[in-house]
């Protein structure tokens, strides 16, 4: 007589096919930036100069229900005359999957050193924005966000 | 390729600082995603914005991933001439977008 597979074999086997078969489907993050791979791309952008707090405002909402559009601007004291004004301003992330947002140029026509987006965040964490100055220095001002709804990881 | 809204002060006197607003219609893939299949969304993003004066260039901006869909950028100027602001923004795909604004300086 032959083996004949039990009630029992069938259904565990049935089971663990399952569970091998569902493996492809678990969702797979993209690498997420760190606090050091921020910093990286801070060195990439702007070089290994010492960066200042102060002269910079970050207007960010400390608290964000839906990370995929968060209203956020950036103010920099200077007097934006030809001698004396700000050249770029950037904004850097800690944990969306890159570490730049976004970075502006302007010029003493600017008239007032300051512009404002709209960003994503993937997560929780501390936004940063760094100004250049003509004469080179760098001023910076930072923002712990907290994010309810994360941007980024949804499938469509 | 997309909707785009400007708006600039119509009037300005000489000096004074205006504020100029943009937003353009732009999905802003990240690149980050997957569709149902598990298969990468390629990333299509306006990647460049750049605003001239009178031919000057007086604002631009360089767009990542972490910028909504729909780039809403505002920034200042200072009105010195009776002119056109022209907007330039570029997306992955080599798309451009254009548009323009006057300003009448008193």
């Amino acid at each position: 007589m032959t083996h004949q597979p039990t009630r029992r074999a069938v259904v565990i086997g049935a089971a663990s096919a399952g569970t091998l078969a569902a493996a492809p489907f678990l969702i797979v993050r993209p690498a997420a930036a760190t606090p050091e791979t921020m910093k990286a791309a801070i060195h990439k952008l702007i070089g290994e100069s010492p960066v200042s707090k102060g002269k910079v405002t970050l207007d960010i909402p400390p608290l964000v229900e839906n990370g995929n559009t968060i209203a956020t601007s950036v103010a920099v004291e200077s007097p934006m005359t030809a001698k004396d004004y700000v050249k770029a301003i950037h904004i850097f992330n800690e944990k969306n999957p890159q570490p730049d947002a976004i970075s502006v140029y302007l010029g003493p026509r600017a008239g007032r050193a300051a512009f404002s987006t709209r960003i994503r965040l993937a997560d929780s964490q501390t936004v940063t924005a760094i100004a250049e100055m003509s004469d080179g220095s760098l001023w910076s001002d930072s923002v712990e966000v907290i994010v309810t709804i994360a941007a980024c990881l949804e499938y469509n | 390729m997309a909707r785009t809204l400007i708006n600039v002060p119509q009037k300005a006197k000489r000096g004074q600082v205006v504020e100029i607003k943009t937003l353009i219609s732009h999905i802003m893939e990240t690149g980050y995603r997957r569709n149902e299949t598990g298969v990468a969304i390629p990333r299509d993003i306006i990647n460049s914005f750049v605003c001239t004066y009178n031919g000057e260039e007086i604002f631009r901006a360089k767009l990542y991933p972490a910028i909504a869909a729909n780039p809403f950028i505002t920034f200042f100027t200072v009105a010195t001439e009776t002119g056109t602001l022209e907007f330039k923004w570029t997306d992955d795909k080599g798309n451009v977008e254009t548009g323009t604004a006057k300003i009448t300086v008193e």
